[in-house]
């Protein structure tokens, strides 16, 4: 517990390694030198967790992939787990070691972070329980693993909270000004404490935390896809927030890359680029219904309640104050640049149902206007002519 | 046949632009700068009140640089922060460059003016931010006195105040770019400050209250500036790139904060004397 706690204050200190020349020497992909034969994914009853399962388990650098998590992956995601063994298990110190003994585990792809309550699940003291508690039960196992060289964890930009007090982008090394409100942003800080701990302990392992901008893409349904499907989209009056999002197959991409090369640090993974609130539910062909901001407390419960969206206090700050980060550290590393946040998002508004006002409707709306005025104004000046 | 067509352009530009914004079509920055909404809306509506109410004459746009980073920075005035509002629009006409201006956080905690500070191109008052726009070659707007200078009575017009800690220099200082003094002379006839009602100030959580000859008596009415005549003066450029090496030496970091400011105080005097009748 002692390395969770003053979590905050050492928020800096892996972040700094990206621009270090320790950092650039070891980023060469180097196969031979750090093969991860044995790989452990957590979460692969998710859909993040499961595709990066299958993607390592074809990739032929890699020996064996075991996917654990309380939960069985759906139907659909199982299909594309042919070449994962699958164990259904919390995360426990106890049995994870049993699994880390008998099968030399090289590496370790922690995925197993929920973003939201799971009313199926338990609410949040599940998701608490899941994500603190599991994350230490899982690192205790691993400082006990000798074989392991490799933890990837994924993380998340809520990690930099959101105020106005903020700067309008964010690096690696900005500390919030602010905890952040909302279970989430706390969990994600807590996990983050926990891996620099763990970093001191085994130095000799390579993490990487990945801190994700929200996620969008064709198919993952997210909180976000939801919340950009509603008809009606309710906004903070007198709020145009700047959002970023990854789109999930660059996510998926950067993942693969962080445990079968070798690229230790924390990055922001996010599209480059910048979408307002406004602009993004215009570019879907949405409403916005903006709500003041003590209203849309109201609105959010009852949402909530009524299962359309789940929203959390950290939600409600991202809607307000808007999230930006810096991307320059991970394109340098990886060699890899997400696509944007508009291309991202377009992708995503693309395979969704177009909303009422798309635009090409706006498009013809726009002829049919101009197509009016120069009628009427020719009307006027022939009128004008025959005086 | 001329005139017409100018006409249908007109119109068709304007539903043009109106049906990019509701579809989307527009760029923003990372810090929300949206220069489509600045040149299609915000200059067009501001340029009158330079031209015509304040009738604004800028002096030294020469020595606004045409291109790469640098910070501007001016003294403030008038109660209403509108000479930041005025200095953009001087520095778009002059030199046809957008001006980066930095808030404080109080302006970024209100909703709709933080939107149309950061849609305007403005953002936060502090390091990184400034940093990084002055590394991205942006030019950035600065008023070190803050709230000191908008926030003092009528009595001490023109008279600069503290200028902070000296944290302009610094971001100027890191980035090597030149620091551009600036004097604005005519913001302070605009909302002449009588008096600041504290315990009302305090009540909203604001730095100050004020009393205008026309506000809070007429009401929203008294929010409409005073015609003054206006002078801006871009100085020349003080370079920074040879004392990149100091930026943590609080002595150089003062003494160029002094020098700005000297510099500021100097011109103001001499506008002043150039422009006898506030009115004129």
């Amino acid at each position: 517990m002692s390395d969770g706690t003053p979590a905050r204050k050492r928020r800096a200190a892996p972040a700094k390694s990206p621009g270090s020349g320790r950092a650039t020497r070891r980023s060469k992909p180097s196969p031979q030198a750090a093969r991860p034969a044995v790989v452990v994914v957590t979460g692969v009853g998710r859909y993040l967790g499961a595709r990066v399962a299958a993607r390592l388990a074809g990739d032929p650098a890699v020996g064996r992939v075991i996917g654990v998590d309380s939960a069985p992956p759906s139907p659909e995601l199982a299909r594309d787990l042919g070449g994962v063994e699958l164990r259904e298990s919390q995360l426990r110190t106890g049995e994870l070691l049993k699994l880390f003994g008998t099968a030399d585990v090289t590496a370790v792809a922690h995925l197993a972070v929920a973003t939201s309550p799971d009313p199926q699940r338990g609410g949040r003291a599940a998701m608490k329980e899941s994500n603190v508690i599991g994350t230490m039960q899982l690192l205790a196992a691993c400082q006990q693993a000798p074989r392991l060289r490799k933890l990837v964890v994924r993380s998340s930009t809520a990690a930099y909270g959101a105020s106005f007090r903020d700067p309008a982008v964010f690096t690696e090394d900005t500390e919030p000004r602010d905890v952040p409100r909302g279970g989430f942003a706390r969990d994600v800080l807590d996990i983050e404490g926990y891996v620099r701990g763990f970093c001191r302990r085994r130095p000799d392992v390579a993490a990487t935390v990945l801190r994700f901008a929200p996620f969008i893409g064709q198919q993952a349904e997210t909180r976000l896809s939801r919340y950009f499907s509603m008809s009606v989209v309710p906004t903070v009056l007198g709020r145009d927030p700047r959002l970023q999002f990854v789109h999930v197959d660059d996510a998926l991409e950067v993942l693969h890359r962080a445990i079968v090369e070798d690229h230790p640090g924390t990055f922001n993974v996010a599209g480059r680029g910048v979408l307002t609130l406004n602009q993004a539910i215009r570019r879907a062909g949405r409403v916005a219904a903006p709500t003041l901001e003590p209203g849309l407390s109201g609105v959010a419960a009852f949402a909530k309640r009524s299962g359309m969206v789940d929203f959390s206090l950290d939600q409600l700050d991202l809607f307000v104050h808007g999230r930006v980060v810096d991307t320059d550290a991970l394109v340098r590393e990886f060699g890899f640049e997400p696509r944007t946040s508009a291309e991202a998002f377009d992708e995503f508004v693309r395979a969704q149902n177009p909303g009422p006002l798309r635009p090409q409707r706006l498009r013809e709306a726009e002829k049919l206007i101009l197509e009016q005025i120069r009628r009427a104004r020719a009307a006027l000046e022939s009128s004008s002519s025959d005086d | 046949m001329t005139e017409p067509d100018i006409w249908d352009e007109r119109v068709a530009g304007a539903i043009a632009a109106l049906r990019q914004r509701l579809t989307g079509d527009y760029e923003v920055d990372e810090f929300g700068f949206d220069k489509h909404l600045t040149d299609s809306v915000f200059l067009p509506l501001l340029r009158p009140l330079y031209r015509n109410w304040f009738r604004t004459e800028v002096v030294g746009a020469e020595n606004i640089p045409t291109e790469g980073g640098a910070l501007v920075v001016a003294n403030h005035s008038g109660t209403i922060p509108l000479d930041a509002v005025m200095l953009a629009v001087g520095v778009h006409e002059a030199a046809q460059r957008y001006l980066r201006l930095l808030g404080a956080d109080l302006l970024f905690r209100m909703p709709v003016l933080s939107e149309l500070a950061r849609k305007g191109g403005g953002t936060l008052a502090c390091n990184p931010d400034a940093e990084r726009l002055m590394r991205a070659g942006d030019l950035v707007g600065v008023f070190p006195e803050g709230f000191k200078g908008v926030g003092k009575p009528f009595a001490d017009r023109y008279k600069l105040q503290r200028f902070g800690r000296g944290g302009f220099v610094s971001a100027a200082l890191r980035t090597g770019v030149p620091i551009i003094p600036v004097a604005i002379v005519g913001a302070e006839e605009s909302y002449p400050m009588l008096g600041n009602v504290k315990s009302i100030a305090r009540l909203f959580g604001l730095p100050y209250f004020p009393i205008t000859p026309t506000f809070p008596w007429l009401g929203p009415l008294g929010l409409v500036p005073l015609p003054s005549k206006w002078l801006i003066e871009f100085g020349k450029p003080i370079e920074t790139s040879h004392l990149v090496d100091d930026v943590d030496d609080p002595l150089v970091v003062f003494n160029l904060a002094d020098q700005v400011r000297e510099t500021i105080q100097q011109s103001l005097y001499e506008l002043l004397d150039r422009r006898p009748d506030p009115f004129s």
